[in-house]
């Protein structure tokens, strides 16, 4: 078999398997509320983590280039409550603007 | 809660209706994963069938760049395993709100994607898992049929970098962030785990700072003023 094909089983697997640990271990219980206010702040947390390692890192490397630019201009159209799409073409937009005038 | 004391939840259609945006911006990155796959030497059926099975954009992406850069099946399969790891809380966080005996809902528990948690979080700690169920649905089709089409185009489309595509992921992460902001408590909890993020970059292997920037939700054992 393939790397690639057997990465692809592995990862599917692993994954599945990280999906499914939450619900098996915790079955119908319900949590305490000390809990529940730790959970409800996960969002918060995870979102920001992800913009930030998506927009100004590359492997293990902080970097600055046209993806903060692309990021920064969805921020603005967000605070002018444009709609999602709308959002998203603004960031294609000047990330791509951006790395044609530099090329 | 509704007046009979149940929480709310909007259902499966409404679920549906809220992902079918996500679902667009899904089809992008699905493209994106097809023409860097089938770069990669990956052929047509790999790329569709990693997207049909994985189901995590973020995952893939992790898994094919550290395959092309010459990294082994044990590595890329770690990066998978550590990008994915979010997944961990996220599904002790939806537990509770799942239904049935725990096959039931380690069976449910696979249909969780960030946009859907994001949206079905009712922001007390519990979600509404028919309209979680409803957000996946037209997302996880996105994700396959973005895939077919970038995998089948492969040449045509010679670099979704030069066009900006990257900055989709980030972008739609963003949106999401922009309703989870409720309060002051919530924005404390975004920088500080913005902070453990960024820290842990230079050392941790990728992944592994957003899992770590789970920490700053601990706040939440702070009572509110």
């Amino acid at each position: 078999m393939s790397a690639v094909w057997l990465t692809i089983i592995l990862v599917a697997v692993a994954s599945a398997t990280i999906k499914a640990a939450g619900p098996l271990l915790l079955g119908d219980r319900q949590l305490g509320p000390r809990a529940t206010a730790v959970i409800a702040l996960l969002g918060p947390a995870l979102l920001t983590a992800l913009v930030l390692v998506d927009t100004i890192t590359a492997g293990q490397r902080l970097v600055v280039d046209a993806r903060l630019a692309g990021v920064a201009a969805a921020g603005v159209a967000l605070l002018l409550r444009a709609p999602m799409l709308l959002v998203l073409a603004v960031a294609i937009a000047t990330t791509a603007l951006l790395r044609l005038l530099a090329a | 809660m509704d007046t009979d004391g149940r929480p709310v939840d909007r259902g499966y259609a409404a679920g549906a209706r809220a992902g079918l945006p996500f679902a667009v911006a899904t089809v992008v990155l699905g493209v994106s994963f097809g023409v860097l796959a089938r770069q990669l030497g990956w052929g047509v059926a790999a790329p569709i069938i990693c997207s049909a099975l994985v189901l995590s954009g973020s995952a893939q992406f992790a898994a094919a760049s550290i395959l092309g850069a010459g990294g082994g099946v044990g590595a890329a399969t770690l990066a998978a395993v550590f990008v994915n790891a979010r997944f961990l809380p996220m599904g002790l966080a939806l537990a509770p709100s799942l239904v049935g005996g725990r096959l039931r809902r380690a069976a449910e528990g696979q249909l969780v994607i960030d946009a859907s948690w994001a949206l079905a979080n009712r922001g007390d700690g519990t979600f509404e898992r028919k309209y979680l169920i409803g957000a996946t649905l037209p997302q996880l089709s996105a994700w396959i049929g973005g895939t077919a089409l970038g995998a089948l185009s492969g040449g045509l489309l010679a670099d979704p970098e030069a066009l900006g595509l990257d900055v989709v992921f980030p972008a739609f992460f963003l949106i999401l962030l922009a309703e989870e902001l409720r309060d002051r408590q919530a924005a404390a909890v975004a920088v500080l785990g913005g902070l453990i993020a960024l820290t842990l970059v230079p050392f941790a292997p990728p992944g592994i700072p957003v899992v770590a920037a789970c920490g700053a939700a601990l706040l939440g054992l702070r009572r509110r003023r």
